[in-house]
């Protein structure tokens, strides 16, 4: 309960003191290429294949004659919008920017750096990390739509090059009975999780005590902590949207 | 000149801090000194405002910086240059740009006037061309040289130095020394310098006080610190080998 207060705390430290604009404005554009720019390409690569693997196994597993063909496409859509392009993408996050917000944040800590900043009269929380959560915040939506659809693309290829499907009853299958409002639903998880996932990694890097070793501490904690608050507010999420 | 009243500071109920109090002029080095675990880097955090202590004051001029708003707290921090143990530059950032940095946050200065002062500043602390390098590609002693170049960019009033000559070879670390005692002079600022190495004591020490176990037990200059007549001091200062001969000869 201490450190669920602590992190309260210092989330509303980021809001006092804060700097001009046109320095957040610098560092936030430079955040978003770390964040955002920089993350693409493992995204990529787990989205496609993710999208790939849901529409082999959702194959393997409707081999009743009875269902058509389209509603594997139609299936894989559902999982990827509503759940493996927001979820499964920020648990990749969490484990590559999550951890090294932590450890970038941490190694300042313990070699003085934002120390230095704070005699400087510079609110260091706002300074350092109000910049990662507004990237994280805009960055993280455009990489779950980019995941979307190469998890889409990815399943189109799996199931047209293994014979699972026709092109036609894939295309027919992602575009029936779509409800758009999936779309908005993984939009608002998607900011959500980036707000987590950017806060608590600060959080854990910006109060690391100790040496390199805490760093490596503070940086899987991050990444463990983000984890779980993601899936909690994922399951909440769902609860106050779709029901 | 900075005033520090009764200042006492514990973490978890142990005392690190007990009852300090003392008067720190300006235009002169002054040095905190004591073995480690005495407390004297806990004593400067409390002096700049890293650390709240949990009685006492401290005053800057006269302007109580625990009773200070944040306007005051930050118009105060403003007149503040620090030197880090480990230099403590922005490793994003390169030479320029660290040393830069207090001129981007704090002034409205125009580019090619930063740029001049940065250029001055450097070439002040004996840097010169290396603007463009990163703080991983500089010696441990020319970090020291760009963390005092950064610390009085900003017209500053008081200058603070946290152990500036750890992990450096004598020959370094007395023109770090000799460096702060000069920007001292010249710059009529109120310097406070954090040290346990006897060089420096000897060396630049104009107002040295001594702490052990939380305590002020002594305080004098470099003049009079050798025949003190204190026991705990003279332990600290003839801890050496080297020390205990010299000892005999005086």
């Amino acid at each position: 309960m201490k450190s669920i207060g602590a992190y309260f705390i210092f989330l509303g430290s980021m809001f006092v003191r804060r700097e001009s604009f046109s320095s957040y404005f610098k560092l936030t554009i430079n955040e978003c290429i770390s964040i955002g720019w920089n993350s693409i390409l493992i995204v990529a690569i787990t989205s496609t294949f993710m999208g790939a693997v849901t529409t082999v196994q959702t194959a393997y597993n409707l081999v009743s004659p009875l269902i058509q063909n389209y509603v594997v496409a139609q299936v894989t859509r559902e999982m990827v919008v509503l759940e493996l392009a927001p979820t499964i993408t920020a648990i990749v996050i969490a484990g590559k920017v999550g951890s090294s917000i932590a450890s970038g944040l941490g190694t300042m800590r313990i070699t003085e750096q934002i120390d230095a900043l704070e005699v400087m009269g510079v609110n260091a929380s706002s300074y350092l990390v109000l910049p990662k959560i507004i990237a994280a915040m805009i960055m993280y939506p455009l990489l779950v739509v980019i995941a979307g659809f190469l998890a889409l693309y990815g399943g189109y290829i799996a199931g047209t090059m293994t014979g699972i499907l026709t092109e036609t009853e894939y295309v027919y299958g992602i575009r029936i009975d779509f409800n758009p409002f999936t779309i908005q639903f993984a939009l608002i998880k998607s900011v959500v999780f980036a707000f987590l996932i950017a806060s608590i990694s600060a959080y854990q890097g910006f109060f690391t005590t100790g040496g390199a070793l805490e760093v490596g501490k503070s940086s899987t904690s991050a990444v463990t902590k983000s984890c779980i608050a993601v899936l909690l507010a994922d399951y909440i999420l769902a609860e106050l949207l779709l029901n | 000149m900075i005033e520090i009243n009764n200042i006492s500071k514990s973490f978890d109920g142990t005392q690190i801090l007990d009852d300090i109090s003392g008067k720190f002029e300006r235009g002169i080095t002054n040095l905190i000194i004591g073995a480690s675990g005495t407390g004297k880097s806990v004593l400067l955090k409390c002096i700049v405002g890293l650390i709240t202590p949990e009685e006492g004051e401290v005053l800057y001029d006269g302007r109580s910086f625990l009773k200070a708003d944040k306007e005051e707290k930050a118009q105060m921090r403003r007149e503040i240059g620090m030197l880090f143990q480990g230099g403590a530059l922005f490793d994003s950032k390169n030479i320029e740009e660290n040393v830069m940095f207090p001129l981007d946050l704090l002034t409205d200065m125009k580019k090619d006037e930063k740029l001049d002062r940065v250029n001055n500043v450097l070439s002040r602390v004996g840097l010169e061309n290396i603007n463009k390098k990163m703080p991983a590609e500089i010696s441990g002693g020319q970090k020291k040289r760009v963390g005092i170049a950064r610390a009085i960019v900003n017209d500053i009033n008081y200058l603070f130095c946290d152990e500036p000559n750890s992990g450096l070879d004598p020959r370094t670390s007395l023109l770090i020394d000799e460096l702060i005692q000069e920007i001292t002079h010249e710059l009529n600022v109120t310097t406070i310098m954090v040290t346990h190495d006897m060089n420096s004591v000897m060396g630049v020490g104009e107002y040295i006080m001594y702490l052990a176990r939380g305590k002020k037990v002594w305080e004098g200059n470099s003049d009079n610190i050798l025949t003190s007549g204190q026991e705990d001091l003279e332990d600290f200062i003839f801890a050496s080998k080297f020390m205990k001969k010299l000892r005999k000869t005086l």
